[in-house]
Order: C-alpha cells, then structure tokens, then sequence
C-alpha cells in the first residue's frame, strides 16, 4: 500500500466537499475491493474519504411501496433487517449471498454499486427491482446507472446517498457461483412488479450487468419457467475466462433464470 | 495403566496454544533490529537480463542493501541442489542447470528472484524494489509440457537439451510388450494430473540473523526438516559450517511438502544478515506464495493395462511427462520417478509394469513433492485403469479388483517394492458395506427422478510412506539417509522431555509421541514434553514429509525408550539390592521379582540421579538416552475410499453425497488424530479432483495466482466422511504402525473421478472437473447416447 491521506467527514455535505475539492479522492464505502487492490500496489488515491461515520447513510427506511436503503448500509445489515425481509426477502437473500462474514460486514450497497463490479450480486438485483440511486446531486434509475466494466453514471464528485427498491409483487435472484472467487458466475435476478417483468443478469455480461428483453415478454405473457424454454441468450457479448467460456455461460443464463422462476412458483 | 497410552484418543496438546493464538510461529518473531527483505521478482517467463542497475534504489530512503546474484556469485555462495540424482536409461546423468538464489543473466519463471532490498520496514524496502530498474530481453517461454521437448523449442538450461532432464525408466519393456501382444483386452487413457500449489495457510517465512561476536549464524524459517537445510545450507551453499549455524523451525502452519524444500528466500535472508549487519525478516505474502512455493503434480500420462479372457491383469505400460518447472527444486527428481513408477502395482498382482518418465523443463514455477507426492499420480493411473477396465469388459468394478488383489505377503511387485502386509479383501469389503454398494441402483433411480446423475467411484489405493530405509533410498540415488533420531531425557523427578528429529507443522506429534512414552513408561502424558524443531536443541534429525514422522520418528523414541527402560531397570535393581534380571517393569512400576519390593518411575528417576546407591564403576549416573532408528522397510498403508455424487447435469455441478474411507494403517497410536488425517486428506484429494488447478497463459503468466482464480476446498463442498479402519500391524517397525498423512490424498481424486464418469457414462472428464468441464461432459455423454 502507498501513503494516502485519510478523511472522515461529519456530514454528507462534508464529504462532498472533499470529494470535490481534493484530487485523486476516493470514497472509502467499506472498501472490500478498494482496500485489497491498494495492498497489492493496484491503485493508489492520494486521498481516501471513508463515510462510515455518517449515520444518515445508514438507515433502512420502508415508506409506502418503496423500501429505501442508505448507501453505508452493509450487506449484513440487508440479510438481518426484519422489514427487508418481510417486505422484499429475495433482497436480503441476495445480500446474504455477498462473499463471506467479513465481507458482508464491512462491504455496503453503495460501495457495490459504485464499484459495479461485473460479477457483483447487487447490480442485478437493483437492475431488475427497477431501483432508483440517489446520490449527493440526483436521482438515477437503474437502467441509466450502470455503463459498463466498473463504470457508472455517477460523476467523479458524486457520491450514492441512498437506493429506493419500488416493491415488487415477486421477486428472486438465482447465482451459480464461481467456484473459485464465489463471485457470480452468472447470477440472473427476475421481477414482478405491475405488469411488468424485468430480467437482469450478473456475472456473464463482457461488460457488465444488462437485461434479457426475450425474456420479460416471455415472463409477462406467462409467468413460468415453461415459458423461458427454447430462448437463449446469445454468447457474443459474454465473457470467457478460465471457469467458463461464454457458451457455457449462456446456458447458465437459461438454467439460473428458470431457477428464479421456479423459486417463485 | 495409563489412559494416554498408545490407542486412546487423547486431545492434541498443541491445540490449546494454536487455537488460544499463542502459537509462535516465524512471523511472530521480531529479533532486535530486524530488518526487510522484499523480492524483485521477473515479470516475465522467460528472458535474458541485460542489466540491473540498483543506484537508485540503493539511496533511497531507509534501504540498508540491494543485492543481486553478482553480490552472492561474489561471495561465493552455492548455488540451491537438486539432492537425489536420477539416471536416464541410457546410464546418462540427469542434466541438470543451476539453480541461483539470486538470478545470474536469466531468469526462467514469472516470480523468479532477481534482487532483494533490504530495508529498515517493510514499506521502506517495498518502495525502494519497485526502484530497482532491470533490463530484460524476453525469450519465448517454454509453457505447454506437451511440446517442451520439441525440437525448435526454447532452451530454458543449456546443460538440458530438448528441455529434458531425464529419459528414466522402470519395469522390463519386453516381459510388458509381449504380455500385451498376447492380452484378450486392453484399456488406454491419456492422463493429465493437474498441477497444485501447495497453499499452507502460513506463507513462508525467514528471519536470517548474525552474530559478529560468536561468527554464528541463526535462521529462524518455516521449514517440516530444519536439520536437512542446515546440511544444505553448509555443505552445498556454503553459507557457514554446521557449528556454527542453527536453524530454528518453530511452529509451522502447515506444509504439505511445500516447506521440504531449501528455497531462495530463506538462503538470501541468512546470508544479507551479514551483508547488512541486521537480522533480516522475510515473510511471503499470498501472491508469492502462489508464484514461487514449488508447485505438486503436473503430469501428461499414456497409460494402458492388459487383460486377460478371465479378467486378470497380465501387464501396465505407463508413458508419463512430468514438468519439473524452470529449475530443480531440492526432491524434484525424485517425485516423478522413484516415489511414482513403484506404486503403479497398486493392490494388484500384475504380472508384468513398465513405466518411463521423461523429466521436462519449462518456463514454470518449480515443481516438487505435495502431499504424497509421486503416489497420488500413480494411484490414479491405476484406479482409472483398473475402474475403466472393469467398465469396459464389462465386470463390476468390485469384483475386477477383488479378482486381481495380492492374496500373499510379502509380496515382490516388478516395480521394486516388496510389500510386507496388508489385507485388501477385507477392507473392500468393509467399504462396500459401509456404502451400502448394493442399494446403489436405488439411489441412482431416486436422483434420476430429480434430473440428477448418480455415480459411484471407487480406488483401491496403496502408497509407500515412513520414507526409509536410508541404504534403499541411497540406492536409488538419494543424496541423504533417511533415518530419524530421538533423544529421552528423563528428568530427576520422573517427567520426560524427548527432543526429535521430526518436525511438526499441524500433525499432533506433542500428542502421539507424548503417547508413545506414555505407554511404555506408565506415565500420563501431561508428564512428557517433545522438543523438535531447533538444530541446538536436537542433534539431527530428518524431518517430516513422506508420511514418515510415526514410523520412523516414533520408532526411534520407541528405541530410545528401550534404552532408558534397560538403564532404569539396573538403577532400580541396585536400589532394591537384587539382581538385574530380576526386575520386571509395568505400568510404571520397577519390581522386584519374588520379593514385595517396588520402585516407582519417579523414584527410579531420582535415585538414578542423586547416584546414592549404585556403584560409579558399574553404572553411570543420570537417565538419559538416544537412539538413531533406520527401518528395514517402507511401510504399505492402503485401503479403499468410495465416492458417491450427484451431478447436475444443467449447471454441471458435482455433488459430493457420500464418502466412505476405510483404511490400514496398521497400530493406532491415536485414533481421533488419524481420522483428522484421512478427512484433510481427502480435502485435499477432493481439491485437486474437483476445484484446483494452477493455469499458465501461452506466455508463462500464472492465471491462478490467487484465490479469486485457484479454488480451494472448503466447507461446503465436502460431505460428512464414514471413516473406518482394518488394523493390520506393520511388521517394518517396533510400533506396527504406517503412514497415514498423505493416504486421503492420494486416494480421493481417482474415486471421485471414477464417481463422477460413472454418473455421466463417459470417461472423459479431466481434473479439476470444474461445473464447465462435467457440463461439457454431460454434453458429450448426451450425444454419444442419442448415437447409440
């Protein structure tokens, strides 16, 4: 690891400030990949500004038909909370599905949404819930937020306050985990809300999360797994690497999907 | 009678400092002004390096020395050995290139030490690596062990031509040849055995220290043998004369062969002390590790067995590749050769075996011994054979291999071992019960119901471990005995300290051993200590690997104990004023036949120091003995595991349902710690079976240089294991006893192997047989039915 210097504002205003004002600032937002890749000489901000200290961002708010989740809200935090798992229990199962102990309690939604890593489990999930990221300046939907290989829509003094989940009548993510990293080797999150079916998949995309339009129709015509028989995703914009080629991936895609359906039969 | 003798399951000793966190191991160290090492390492495979210029980080702040292969060529230090030498067919040595500590004009692995900055922290010395600027001419690397020995081919040592080390074989070529030429079936498979990095949850570590005063150098290192790389570092590297080096290998998280070996690292460290006039600390970090630990396995085999019209095996003809990487680590040839092609008879009377074994070069990480070493290739030569056969011809694999098991001990293979016991009916038997193998077809119908492929493997395996004797292994070209020592120290109020020349890193010795004096002298093992692990404190020794610490390092305590036990009996026979062959000991107890008089150990002990009542002249004061024990024999666990999954055939994943393992093992001297063997055993053989594999890119960069990409078992991917055993004494040792460290591993891959193409019906399924390469399979075995 370099030498950085290390920030721990008392307000979100605070922190934007900093963020602003200083170059080659990073948000520290549990780091479970900042800080390994700066051990290894990876990457090395000249500043980090950790936001464990704001409370605000901490909070798991239910109101009406949208559960709200502040961005330092960590993955533990998500699979223990009663009202997640009352309201929208695919969620907190996604969350319980993050890494191991250590991560789930030091890593948070926020983190992983601004980090967008292309095997990270959040990113289909708010994908596919149609969920809105709030930052220090905006609201972003989901479908303008993510942008590729861990890029997002968020600007370099933006900052992810909170995300707002509309609740689904049905919803479940499925992942085949990659054996090594326990990453998603494909995750697929399928749900239900209104008339509208929404697929995401995880883990598989060359760059990143995206939809499976071929399946949403399929799903909103009839919500079954029968229903997904016979569609297959193409592999050209998948990706290889040593546990799975894109072929292999594709498929995945298909067998997981009918999964999450079947969870939610 | 003592209730912590030999047979009881008393809880590890050790286990309250480990799992308390005050396990000392070199890390914790920290000597008084100590200072950093840190590596530069190549960035390539393969390539010349033109320069080095160390100026700039030189001056930077807080380095106190960077060092380069000119330094150690400088001082004439040696370079690492290659310490069993093996021979070509053709009588040829094998051609072998040096191996610096530190590069000399080339390096030949990604990882490969080309410098070390010394400096006051770590951070200091991190800094000041990145500063050191190589020029380096990139030669194309020597990756795929396939094509290593092409003509047109890179060389990677000029001293080995086609990048091959040694054409070496074993077995009569003709005896096999003619067998075949006559055979009603013959079987062939094409082999790959997966390459493994070791991965000791405690990386490797050294702290190198000198003393001006004394001239004397230490070396605290996490090494399973401190004694062998003191020889080494003595007489070969050169580094300082036996007297005056220690070496120090306190505990030790873990080895698995890969802390055998006398690496780069540790020598630089022992050797910049002086450079610098400061202790110098290395501790590997995990991606070191996996660059720069030897590597295990790695192997490209042809491999056939002949039949006969009554399903008896008439032959073995075995063709192996074995990479050795781009030098030879200290037992590299050896793994592939002697301690390989010996065990392709398996349990089997076969007739006729004839094995070669090319040892190749390439542009890899070295390769060396891990975790039974040579037996687990060779097991799973014979198990895939002998369990496709069975398929082929149609027999059940349980019958095929009861029809060929040797009935007769001892029995002499055509592949050098003599076996000296063993009872393989029995234990298939055993197994086959406990795996309810006739109710197998039921559990395949009720997965078949859930879309799930049920199949069941078996292996039948046996390996040659207590690695011994010295005179055999130096007839095979072993540059060492392999011997072990013990020392019984008794103290004058009857507790006992026993200094070994065997090495703990997670075995339990401080139990087993504790268990073993406890027995014989009727003591409870709280009254015991074992000291191992510091050249100052025991004299020699051998260390531990080959699953050799019971056999051998017991055994010599037990001589040793025997020793004391005859002392005492004199002492006590001088006390109680009665003729010494009149004393008879039990249960701690001397007595004195035909009369009521008694003495205690304790009180033997005291008497034999205080030296009141005995006369000088016929009796020495004091109680303390030693013995250097050499076994007549390897000793020949084997046994047999059966493996029951449940693939998905969507997704590919392979479920571990059952596994049954019932072992020989001979005596145990503490059941409970050898069960713990067999299950990380059998972790260990699962891994490689199922998850592990180091990949090299085209251009010799590791792909699985963490744990992001190298899968290691855990938890969840391993079943509750039904372990049982059949106890036949080993006749080789004083103790009856035979290695049980490495047997898990070198059974698992090939049962779960077997397991899994047996759900599939198709053979080809290669380690690690990830959830893409069984679903791949699961394709193709689809195919080849709609066909049929």
């Amino acid at each position: 690891m370099y030498a950085f210097n290390y920030q721990r504002p008392k307000s979100l205003q605070e922190a934007a400030q900093i963020l602003a004002a200083t170059a080659g600032a990073k948000i520290l937002a549990g780091g479970q990949t900042l800080l390994p890749t700066m051990k290894q000489r990876l990457a090395q901000p000249e500043c980090l500004i950790d936001l464990a200290a704001l409370a605000e961002l901490q909070r798991i708010a239910l109101s009406g038909h949208a559960l709200t989740i502040g961005a330092m809200v960590t993955h533990a935090m998500v699979a223990e909370s009663a009202d997640v798992k009352r309201v929208l229990p695919g969620l907190a199962a996604v969350a319980e599905g993050i890494g191991d102990p250590h991560v789930r309690n030091c890593g948070t939604i926020g983190g992983s949404l601004a980090n967008n890593d292309p095997a990270a489990d959040y990113p289909a999930a708010v994908l596919a819930l149609g969920a809105t990221v709030e930052t220090s300046k905006r609201t972003i939907a989901a479908d303008d937020f993510f942008k590729g290989l861990f890029t997002t829509a968020l600007q370099s003094d933006e900052i992810v306050t909170q995300v707002s989940f509309p609740l689904p009548a049905k919803f479940a993510y499925a992942k085949f985990p990659n054996p090594a990293s326990r990453y998603a080797l494909v995750g697929v999150a399928v749900a239900q809300r209104g008339g509208e079916v929404r697929v995401a998949v995880t883990g598989a995309g060359s760059s990143g999360v995206f939809r499976v339009p071929a399946m949403e129709t399929a799903l909103k015509a009839n919500f079954s797994a029968k229903a997904l028989d016979g569609i297959s995703v193409s592999p050209v914009n998948l990706a290889t690497d040593l546990h799975a080629d894109a072929a292999y991936r594709a498929h995945l895609i298909g067998v997981m999907a009918k999964r999450a359906v079947v969870a939610l039969a | 009678m003592t209730t912590t003798g030999i047979g009881a399951s008393v809880r590890r000793v050790e286990d309250r400092r480990f799992v308390t966190g005050k396990g000392q191991y070199v890390d914790d160290i920290s000597r008084p002004g100590q200072s950093y090492a840190v590596f530069v390492r190549s960035p390539y495979a393969h390539a010349n390096i033109k320069s080095i210029n160390t100026a700039v980080a030189s001056s930077a702040p807080g380095v106190l020395g960077v060092f380069t292969g000119a330094d150690l060529a400088n001082d004439r230090i040696g370079n690492l050995i290659c310490g069993w030498a093996v021979q070509s067919k053709d009588g040829s040595p094998m051609k072998a290139g040096a191996h610096p500590a530190l590069a000399q004009g080339k390096v030949r692995y990604v990882g490969d030490h080309v410098a070390v900055v010394i400096g006051e922290t770590l951070a200091a010395a991190r800094d000041a690596a990145e500063l050191v600027a190589v020029d380096y001419e990139q030669i194309p690397a020597v990756v795929d062990l396939a094509r290593a020995q092409e003509s047109g081919q890179p060389q990677i040592h000029a001293e080995a031509p086609r990048n091959t080390v040694y054409e070496w074989h074993l077995g009569d070529k003709d005896a096999v040849d003619k067998a075949f030429a006559g055979a009603k079936h013959v079987t062939r498979l094409e082999i790959v055995n997966n390459r493994l990095i070791p991965n000791a949850i405690e990386p490797r570590a050294a702290i190198g220290e000198y003393d001006s005063g004394t001239q004397s150098y230490t070396l605290y290192t996490t090494s399973q043998n401190p004694h062998v790389a003191r020889l080494v570092l003595s007489a070969f590297v050169g580094i300082a004369p036996e007297h005056k080096l220690r070496v120090v290998a306190p505990d030790v998280g873990g080895g698995f062969g890969s802390k055998i070996f006398i690496y780069a690292e540790e020598t630089v460290c022992l050797w910049a002390a002086r450079k610098v006039g400061r202790p110098v600390k290395w501790t590997a970090d995990r991606t070191e590790s996996f660059l720069a630990d030897a590597h295990g396995r790695d192997h490209l085999t042809t491999a056939e067995l002949a039949v006969d019209g009554n399903g008896k095996i008439v032959a073995m003809r075995v063709k192996t590749k074995a990479n050795l990487g781009g030098y030879l680590s200290t037992f590299a040839s050896s793994v592939p050769t002697y301690l390989y092609a010996p065990l392709l008879s398996g349990q089997y009377d076969i007739p006729a075996i004839y094995c070669e074994v090319d040892g190749v070069y390439t542009n890899t990480a070295p390769v060396d011994a891990l975790r039974g070493a040579g037996r687990p290739e060779a097991t799973f030569v014979v198990e895939r054979l002998v369990e496709v056969t069975a398929r082929q011809i149609g027999m059940d694999p349980a019958e095929f291999r009861r029809r060929n098991f040797i009935q007769k001990f001892p029995h002499q293979t055509p592949v050098i071992m003599m076996y000296d016991a063993g009872d393989y009916g029995t234990c298939l038997n055993k197994a086959l019960e406990l795996a309810d193998y006739a109710n197998l077809g039921k559990r395949k119908a009720e997965s078949a119901q859930k879309g799930l492929l049920r199949g069941l493997g078996f292996s039948a395996y046996i390996e040659a471990c207590g690695i011994a004797p010295s005179r055999a292994v130096g007839a095979l070209g072993a540059g060492v005995g392999l011997w072990e020592s013990a020392e019984v120290r008794v103290n004058p109020v009857g507790t006992v300290e026993v200094l070994t020349g065997s090495h703990a890193h997670g075995q339990g010795h401080e139990t087993t051993f504790a268990q073993v004096v406890s027995q014989r002298l009727g003591i409870p093992i709280e009254q015991v200590s074992i000291v191992h692990g510091d050249t100052d404190k025991v004299q020699m020794g051998m260390g531990t690997y080959g699953s050799r610490s019971g056999a051998v390092g017991a055994s010599a305590i037990f001589r040793a104990l025997d020793k004391v036990i005859a002392k005492a009996k004199r002492v006590a026979a001088a006390c109680m004023e009665v003729a010494e062959d009149s004393v008879d000991f039990n249960d701690g107890v001397f007595t004195a036949r035909g009369t009521n008089k008694s003495m205690g150990f304790g009180e033997v002990a005291l008497q034999a120091y205080v030296a009141h009542k005995f006369d000088p002249d016929q009796i020495e004061p004091g109680l303390k003995e030693s013995a250097f024990y050499d076994p007549k024999n390897f000793t020949f666990p084997s046994g047999v595991h059966i493996a029951e999954v449940e693939v998905d055939p969507e997704t590919g994943a392979t479920r571990i349902d059952r596994w049954t393992a019932v072992d020989d093992f001979g005596t145990l001297i503490n059941p409970m710690i050898v069960e713990g063997q067999v299950h990380g055993g059998i972790a260990h053989g699962v891994g490689q079976a199922l998850l592990e594999g180091a990949v090299y890119d085209g251009n010799g960069q590791l792909l699985t240089a963490s744990y992001m990409d190298y899968a290691m078992p855990r938890a969840d991917n391993l079943p509750s294991f039904t372990v049982a055993m059949t106890n036949t004494p080993c006749p080789s040792n004083p103790l009856g006893v035979k290695g049980c460290g490495e047997a898990g591993a070198i059974a698992a891959p090939a049962a779960l192997i077997n397991a899994i193409t047996d759900a599939l019906g198709h053979e080809d399924v290669a380690m690690p047989a990830t959830p893409m390469t069984v679903w791949r399979a699961a394709q193709r075995a689809r195919v080849k039915q709609a066909a049929e």
